[in-house]
């Protein structure tokens, strides 16, 4: 029997994966920008972060209707937190591709280091590759894939160290580089945080499919600098 | 680890050639609330009705099977249905006082029982009242009829009344689905605080009141009881499919 329900959410699925088709686009324009050092598109991206602010707000309002109006319970229950849940951490991923924006804008004409600038350009292409991935985990219900997904993290992790540490040694060769060192290292960070963000919702998909709460890569490695 | 109380073992139940239970399998701990759902006509009031012999009176039905009650089985013929029911109470859908007094509504089971002292019969009174959660709200008018008072009242008096003889087993049949939220809501909170002191065993259609209340869940469908677990495992992630379709709506 098809109920009322199952119309509304899915509409609010797609709502859902039409902000993550969003948020996936802004992260790679927002890479692009700072790759070439675009400062008009980033300067775009900072202009239009509160579309999607305004988008998880939206989604999180609905779902607080039907949690109200549907009261619904397992499965339903579970279809509904997970997305409230991963709506955040969408919106979160978001914010972390505005700072790349203004990180763009911050690093102008400044030198660029092309070992740093290779393994920025390996992590881009991870984290909205995961980005897009998440996406379809979650439309096809996946959780082989979430689950598979969560090992990119780690890979995030270990190039977020290289990109630290040959910042560092810049530094050391040339004083003068440390603001775009630093730019460099916020960037890395960044993108990490991104692929943290995925993990997230990669768990809520595990919720989804199995009712556990499980926490992937719990000693994930170079989150905090 | 508490004892089982109330069992019962492979009950069938048969109105006619109708087979309304197929082999109930279903065990109770001392104290708690069990709360049985279902869609209507899945059994779930006519197991409830076998656990203290009411389907007696209704004639060509059959049972077979076992049913008992702290060891003792309750279809032995040297059964006795006053004794079982003074142990197994039963609130019903529809509040039913007796045309009399709040008082004598009370204590009309040890009344029957012979009980005569003032004093004894006064403190029962109160007592019930109070575990019922009405006594604040009836203690001035304990002699008027028990009529006047509203639905939420007068089934709250109901359930005085089954507790005045001290059962160990309390059976409801939807006892709020004639009352309004909030008579339903001042239920609810009388059944949270009994639960610690009688095993209760309620029939519900209000999903939402078993999953609030109850500390164990049955999904009966078809005269068969398909799941029984804890009731946040009902309700969050229940092992069959036919309960998940159920509680979440998807038939009926």
């Amino acid at each position: 029997m098809r109920r009322l329900f199952d119309d509304e959410l899915a509409d609010l699925d797609a709502d859902f994966t039409e902000m993550g088709m969003l948020v996936s686009e802004v992260i790679q324009q927002a890479v692009e920008a700072f790759m070439k050092r675009d400062a008009q598109t980033a300067q775009h991206i900072i202009d239009h972060d509160h579309d999607i602010n305004q988008r998880e707000i939206a989604l999180e309002k609905k779902t607080f209707e039907m949690i109200a109006l549907y009261q619904p319970v397992t499965t339903d229950l579970r279809e509904i937190v997970t997305i409230l849940k991963a709506v955040s951490d969408l919106e979160r991923a978001g914010d972390h591709a505005r700072n790349i924006a203004h990180s763009a804008i911050k690093m102008g004409a400044k030198q660029k280091v092309p070992e740093i600038e290779q393994l920025i350009s390996e992590m881009s292409q991870m984290t909205t590759q995961m980005v897009k991935d998440v996406l379809s985990a979650y439309v096809n219900k996946d959780e082989q894939e979430a689950r598979a997904l969560a090992g990119y993290d780690r890979k995030l992790d270990r190039l977020n160290h290289a990109v630290r540490e040959s910042s560092y040694q810049q530094m050391r060769e040339d004083a003068a580089f440390e603001t775009g060192a630093s730019i460099y290292l916020n960037v890395a960070q960044d993108l990490c945080r991104i692929g943290d963000y995925v993990t997230n919702v990669c768990e809520w998909i595990i919720y989804l499919k199995s009712g556990h709460i499980i926490e992937l890569n719990s000693a994930s490695e170079g989150t905090g600098s | 680890m508490r004892e089982e109380i109330l069992t019962t073992q492979d009950l069938h139940l048969y109105y006619g050639n109708k087979e309304a239970l197929k082999g109930i399998n279903l065990n109770f701990k001392d104290k708690g609330i069990t709360a049985l759902i279902g869609p209507s006509g899945c059994g779930k009031s006519t197991y409830l009705r076998t656990l203290n012999r009411m389907n007696d009176l209704i004639p060509g039905v059959t049972i077979t099977g076992t049913v008992q009650f702290k060891g003792q089985d309750l279809y032995a013929p040297s059964a006795d249905t006053v004794e079982i029911r003074k142990e197994i109470g039963m609130v019903f859908q529809q509040p039913n006082p007796f045309p009399f007094s709040i008082y004598d509504n009370v204590i009309y089971g040890l009344r029957i029982a012979g009980e005569k002292d003032k004093e004894k019969l006064d403190a029962v009174v109160e007592k019930s009242l109070r575990q019922a959660a009405v006594w604040d709200e009836v203690k001035d008018h304990l002699h008027e009829s028990a009529l006047a008072l509203s639905g939420g009242q007068q089934q709250r008096v109901c359930i005085a009344r089954v507790l005045a003889v001290s059962p160990e087993i309390i059976l409801m049949d939807e006892p709020t689905s004639a009352l309004d939220p909030v008579s339903s809501s001042q239920i609810e909170t009388t059944l949270l605080n009994l639960r610690q002191d009688y095993t209760i065993i309620i029939v519900t259609h209000n999903l939402q009141q078993a999953s609030r209340i109850a500390d164990r869940t049955a999904f009966f469908m078809n005269g068969e009881l398909i799941e029984v677990d804890a009731t946040k495992n009902i309700f969050m992630n229940p092992a069959k499919k036919q309960t998940e379709d159920y509680i979440s709506g998807r038939f009926g």
